[in-house]
């Protein structure tokens, strides 16, 4: 029998790290930009946090203070992903250069920094721990309402994740808001769908594309940042946080560009990703890999269709993807 | 503060820098790079920056051993960056090389191990080429097909392409694997060396070399001389100047990048039947995608990304070295790598672009 009540709670903290980099990504192409670089960012926003609670866990023996513990990581996990994201405007917004190219080398730099500081921040610090397990910092980042054990399956399926799935989801939900009905996000969208119309609208193109940029890294990083410390409880294994950053890349797609669809997108991804755990495969793992395919075929499937109804307002940003010019006419 | 005033910084884009001053630009960035990567290993990992790069190149050239790895590596690298090329020359975002290389790689070992035993070895590596190549191909055409007829956006349909390819790979994996249980397929054919590219003149990867040597020159020709060639220029200045001129861009799109498929397969193929001899989901290992780099920053010029692939695959090779020497993470490699691509990336703009500084008094001066 398929056991609905322990697989939701899997797929939703599943889906966590795909929403957040799913709204990062929706953000920053609304304003035109293409980040492939998001799995790099998602690595080095895991990884500024993990370093900064190795330190803290390691300064002050085990006995952690719960505020500390979770606002340190966050606030390096945050610096950390806007650092890329500045590095990705520079080179794209100020720069001009090809975006593609900008996000393919992030990502090759960011998943390096992300396992080389994984793999050998003990031997660079000399410490006498066999491995990165940050149990404590992981606890008050984990940890679920106290009386969601006491509502049975109600709890468990809604009630049980850490704080964090919380913030993505409002994130996902005011992010949603802002880019559908304030002034800003109207700007944001008019930069992404026709620059030139918002310079002459005088919309500072270069202002707006900095900042969803940024902003979408920084909520992309905090995907990494609840993998390690929620999901993977406060584990670091070099490459486990796998092709997670390009799923949330394909997300945005299947998600037409909504964050507050992406809150089930991502659950639906999550989903397909690790049905593979609990179809009955007669014991083969082998057919098990291919039950893995699924959120890859799926989502080539939502882009074949979308590219064939041809809705417009399901398309991508009209200049995704493009650098912008003033006197490129 | 006064709203009219010249802007302290105007750019302007130019078109006539000599081919010899944008080499030097590169030049002085990659120079620039190796400083930074210098001063972040000194950083991070309290090394001297001297000691590490001689031993990088005692990586690349310390042996004759070392130096025909790092020519295979360059070769293969090479192979696939001039498969992407003509896509890209399109203006095809083919993320998917890494997709087809596995492909055909996955195809030669399956011929490899089902017909080893029945056909003789050139007719059998005959047989696993065109496998090879015309599974690279296929892989490549769906989404050109899907590109031609109904405009999906081929970044991310190639990307997905990947992992479809890794996950077909990790099931035969498993099928095939030996012993049972270790989740590894081995060395294919061992015994037999059935299937196996034979040494020329001694040495292993002779052959793979000289095969990306010729496939260099033909498509040098083929992208500039060929009528093929032009359309793919035109298709990727203008779609609507190419509709215009009367060629079919559909038709285009789909030959061009079973073109690209193909050889990129051919690269999978030399893989698995010229140096690793078995297949892991791995196996691309990231060429795929640093293929893009090398073909990008040669601007799709087969002769220059010789250039850029050596340069590459040498930081690859020496990476690796450095890690091992040292005892660090392999991982080092990428953030070198990530740093090189950076600076090289960003020279572009001086290239392609001028920059004017306000002058203290109005006027522009030229820089």
């Amino acid at each position: 029998m398929f056991d609905l009540v322990s697989f939701i709670p899997r797929a939703v903290v599943q889906s966590v790290p795909l929403l957040l980099g799913c709204t990062g990504e929706t953000i920053s192409e609304k304003s035109g930009s293409l980040n492939l670089g998001i799995p790099g960012v998602m690595y080095v926003g895991a990884i500024s946090g993990v370093i900064a609670s190795f330190f803290y866990e390691q300064s002050c023996g085990g006995h952690v203070n719960p505020a500390v513990a979770i606002i340190l990581p966050l606030l390096a996990c945050l610096l950390g992903s806007l650092l890329m994201g500045l590095l990705f405007c520079f080179l794209t917004v100020t720069l001009r250069v090809n975006q593609n190219v900008v996000g393919l080398a992030m990502t090759t730099f960011g998943v390096g920094f992300g396992n080389f500081f994984g793999g050998s921040l003990i031997k660079l610090t000399d410490s006498d721990v066999p491995s990165i397990a940050l149990s404590a910092t992981s606890e008050c980042f984990s940890k679920g309402l106290p009386f969601a054990n006491d509502l049975g399956w109600f709890g468990k399926i809604f009630l049980s994740y850490g704080f964090m799935t919380y913030v993505a989801i409002a994130i996902a939900l005011v992010t949603a808001y802002i880019l559908k009905k304030t002034r800003t996000g109207l700007h944001i969208r008019a930069v992404g769908e026709n620059p030139a119309t918002a310079d002459a609208a005088g919309i500072n193109i270069t202002k707006y594309k900095y900042l969803s940029v940024c902003i979408g890294c920084m909520i992309a990083g905090l995907g990494g940042l609840y993998y390690v410390m929620d999901y993977a409880s406060g584990v670091w294994s070099n490459d486990a946080f796998g092709d997670r950053g390009w799923l949330a890349i394909a997300l945005v797609i299947f998600t037409l560009w909504r964050p507050n669809i992406a809150i089930f997108g991502s659950l639906l991804f999550a989903a397909l990703y690790i049905l593979y755990l609990f179809v009955p495969t007669g014991g083969s793992m082998a057919v098990k890999e291919l039950y893995k395919m699924l959120p890859y075929v799926v989502t080539i499937i939502v882009l074949v269709v979308t590219g064939m109804r041809n809705k417009r307002e399901n398309q991508p940003p009209e200049a995704l993807g493009l650098p912008y010019f003033r006197e490129d006419r | 503060m006064d709203k009219n005033k010249e802007p302290l910084i105007h750019i302007t884009k130019r078109s006539d820098m000599p081919q010899k001053q944008a080499w030097l630009i590169r030049l002085f960035a990659i120079v620039a790079a190796l400083i930074v990567c210098a001063i972040v290993t000194t950083l991070t990992t309290g090394l001297d920056p001297i000691s590490v790069f001689s031993e990088m190149l005692d990586g690349n050239f310390g042996s004759e051993r070392k130096v025909w790895i790092l020519g295979k590596e360059l070769a293969i690298l090479l192979c696939v960056s001039l498969g992407l090329t003509p896509a890209f020359k399109m203006k095809f975002w083919n993320l998917g090389g890494e997709g087809q290389v596995l492909i055909g790689a996955l195809v030669t070992a399956a011929i490899m191990l089902y017909l080893g035993e029945t056909l003789p070895n050139p007719l059998l590596i005959l047989v696993m080429f065109i496998g090879a190549v015309g599974a690279g191909a296929i892989w490549a055409a769906i989404p050109a097909f899907f590109k031609a007829k109904w405009n999906t956006n081929e970044t991310l349909f190639t990307l997905m392409m990947n992992y479809v390819a890794i996950q077909l790979v990790a099931f035969f994996v498993i099928i095939w694997e030996v012993p049972k249980g270790s989740g590894k397929v081995g060395v294919i054919n061992q015994t037999s060396m059935a299937g196996w590219l034979p040494d020329i003149g001694g040495q292993k990867y002779l052959l793979i070399i000289l095969m990306v040597a010729v496939v260099t020159v033909l498509m040098h020709i083929y992208l500039k001389y060929s009528k093929h060639g032009y359309e793919i220029s035109v298709v990727g200045e203008s779609m609507n100047t190419a509709r215009y001129v009367g060629i079919k861009t559909g038709k285009v799109i789909v030959r061009t990048l079973l073109v690209s498929g193909a050889i990129c397969g051919l690269a999978g193929w030399m893989m698995v039947a010229g140096s690793d001899h078995t297949i892991t989901t791995t196996l691309a290992g990231g060429r795929g995608f640093l293929g893009i780099m090398v073909a990008w920053l040669a601007q799709f010029s087969p002769v220059g990304m010789i250039a850029t692939s050596f340069l590459l695959a040498f930081m690859a090779r020496g990476a690796s070295e450095i890690s091992t020497a040292f005892q660090l993470n392999h991982s080092f490699g990428d953030i070198l790598t990530g740093i090189l691509l950076f600076f090289i990336i960003g020279c572009e703009f001086f290239i392609n672009y001028k920059v004017h500084f306000r002058k203290k008094e109005g006027g522009i001066e030229h820089v």
